[in-house]
């Protein structure tokens, strides 16, 4: 009955907003205005990420240039990039966010399913813990990480799987919380009563519909381990230039005397867009797992 | 773990502790992992501030109070916290402002709205450090694009001239590096406001209008109240990640010259170089610091207010 209800008040309301506004009506004078400051403000935020580019694009006798824009551009940079071992550095990287991810989403997942379905002792307590690992950030005990670790005698690439999945738990624990909690329970039932296990109900109906939800924590943990810098930097000293993960390897291409600009952004254009792309596909998401849902 | 104990005390029979622990099983494994990586942690770097650590981190015994007393003696100290502060009230402070225009700005209708809102997400997405090596680059005093410009406006009277060379001087390289930290911090807390207006239910606004009030007034009364729980959280949040912020200033002055540009952050690892004990002190102290700041800033902020709503 509630759901012939609700398809008919869909129904209308589609039907309602089908004549559109008229698009021919001219942009009023102060749409115009706005327009043109927000794609000022866009075009502020663009531009160094062109410079970037540009600059893996300039010719090496360019560099010391005083111009804008290159003679002409060269894709020299991303050739000659692999023979300095940035290969060996993405494969590092992808295996410490890879496996950050993969960490997060195993922990997380069951955390957040139980604290969103049940009530009890320690709950309360619990999500406090968690929120309180937000306000901890791993600058601020670099000293204690890096004493605890090498007392654990890890490879640097376990070390950092942990690290990065330790402190982007709690984004991960607070977003899928809010979704398992919007998802009525009477699903799992009735597919429980349909004869399905508990797992079975929460892999089969629960997570389809938390799908949304776990892309978001999937892609944000992925994205932090994967720029994530300074316990890199850490944890990675003495380890050999081909087995440190991209962000060290960058900041590697500044020599003492010199920088090798070319090689240093045309690294950092490889690994800055995938990430742009994939930070695209979540960005309304985001928000609420930062802000733990207290501002939707 | 306090649970458990709790409950095998009150429940002797051995299905209802079992059942007592089941949500250990759901999450247990989170709270191994943040025992581990965060908690753990803070406790080790507090024990390694007792401790006499000789630079390869072999412990040679305890310290008592001497690596605090040390880093008190720091000649550099009183001014790596004066610019700690200096940067966390700056840029904080500076980004809220810009961040209120542009939610505002972002907030209204206008072709192509999606298309400019994702541009202002590349600083969030990207790395903060290779964002503040773009900086670092068009900074350079030689070729720099910041420099060609401002030489095209007249502002920098010659190329490659000291007052070109931005990073090489402390008050100058401070600015620019405050900018670029105002410049990554800028998207989350555009975002987050965008978000406490999208909670501003529009008959409001309608009512506001019909009742003749302009702009500013219907802005200042009910945009800005509406917004604040919003404001609360992306300012803890920024004051949080400006304190601690480290790969903008390693990248563009490594702190440099000197301590000059340094913040507490740098600072620590700097001496974690060398003096592990007193880097470990100096974290403490920055962890307490941030602390105060961020209880200091929830007080003026009248959070208690917000919690008894």
């Amino acid at each position: 009955m509630s759901a012939i209800t609700t398809s008919e008040v869909a129904a209308g309301n589609a039907r309602v907003r089908v004549p559109k506004r008229p698009r021919e009506r001219a942009l009023s004078r102060r749409t115009f205005l706005l327009s043109i400051a927000a794609y000022g403000v866009a075009a502020l935020f663009l531009l160094p990420y062109v410079e970037m580019v540009i600059t893996s694009l300039r010719p090496s006798n360019q560099l010391l240039a005083a111009n804008l824009l290159p003679t002409h551009f060269t894709f020299k940079n991303f050739t000659t990039i692999w023979s300095t071992g940035f290969g060996g550095n993405l494969i590092e990287s992808l295996l410490i966010a890879g496996g950050a991810t993969v960490l997060v989403l195993l922990v997380s997942i069951p955390a957040a399913y139980y604290t969103a379905r049940h009530r009890f002792r320690g709950r309360t307590m619990f999500l406090l813990l968690v929120l309180a690992t937000q306000m901890f950030q791993p600058a601020a005990m670099i000293v204690g990480i890096q004493r605890e670790f090498s007392s654990f005698n890890f490879s640097p690439t376990l070390s950092l799987i942990l690290v990065n999945a330790g402190f982007n738990l709690a984004f991960a624990i607070w977003i899928l919380n809010a979704y398992f909690g919007s998802i009525p329970v009477e699903l799992e039932e009735a597919a429980m009563i349909d004869g399905t296990s508990r797992l079975g109900a929460l892999v089969r109906v629960t997570m389809p519909l938390a799908a949304p939800g776990i892309v978001t924590a999937l892609i944000f943990t992925f994205i932090a381990a994967w720029n994530e810098f300074m316990v890199a930097l850490t944890l990675s000293l003495g380890e050999g230039t081909n087995h440190v993960p991209i962000t060290v390897a960058i900041n590697n291409y500044i020599g003492e005397y010199s920088i090798d600009w070319g090689h240093l952004f045309a690294g950092a254009v490889i690994a800055t867009i995938p990430v742009i792309i994939l930070f695209a596909v979540i960005e309304g998401r985001v928000v609420s797992g930062l802000t733990a849902g207290s501002i939707k | 773990m306090s649970e458990q104990s709790q409950f095998s005390i009150r429940h002797t029979r051995p299905a209802r502790a079992a059942f007592a622990l089941r949500p250990l099983l759901w999450i247990g494994p989170a709270i191994a992992l943040i025992v581990v990586v965060v908690l753990t942690p803070v406790v080790v770097m507090i024990h390694s501030s007792f401790e006499n650590i000789a630079s390869d981190g072999f412990v040679v015994g305890g310290a008592g109070f001497s690596n605090y007393k040390y880093l008190w003696h720091e000649p550099a100290l009183k001014g790596v916290v004066f610019r700690t502060l200096l940067w966390v009230v700056v840029v904080v402070g500076v980004t809220l402002v810009l961040s209120l225009a542009l939610a505002q700005l972002f907030n209204q209708r206008f072709p192509g709205r999606r298309a400019a809102r994702t541009m202002l997400i590349l600083p969030w997405a990207a790395s903060v450090m290779m964002t503040a090596l773009i900086y670092r680059w068009a900074l350079d005093p030689y070729s720099g694009a910041v420099n060609i410009i401002l030489h095209a406006l007249g502002i920098v009277h010659r190329m490659g001239s000291t007052q070109a060379d931005w990073l090489g001087s402390p008050g100058w390289a401070m600015f620019w590096m405050m900018i670029v930290a105002i410049f990554v911090s800028l998207p989350f807390t555009t975002y987050a406001l965008l978000a406490g207006l999208q909670t501003v239910p529009s008959e409001i606004y309608e009512a506001s209008r019909v009742d003749g009030a302009s702009h500013w007034q219907t802005y200042r009364s009910i945009t800005l109240p509406m917004l604040r729980p919003a404001i609360l959280v992306a300012t803890t949040i920024n004051v949080i990640n400006v304190f601690n912020s480290f790969p903008i200033i390693w990248e563009m002055t490594r702190g440099g010259p000197g301590y000059e540009t340094s913040t507490t952050t740098t600072f620590m690892y700097i001496l974690k170089q060398a003096f592990i004990g007193e880097s470990a002190a100096m974290s403490a102290v920055n962890f307490l610091l941030v602390i105060v700041v961020v209880l200091v800033f929830l007080r003026v902020a009248g959070w208690k207010e917000q919690v008894d709503q």
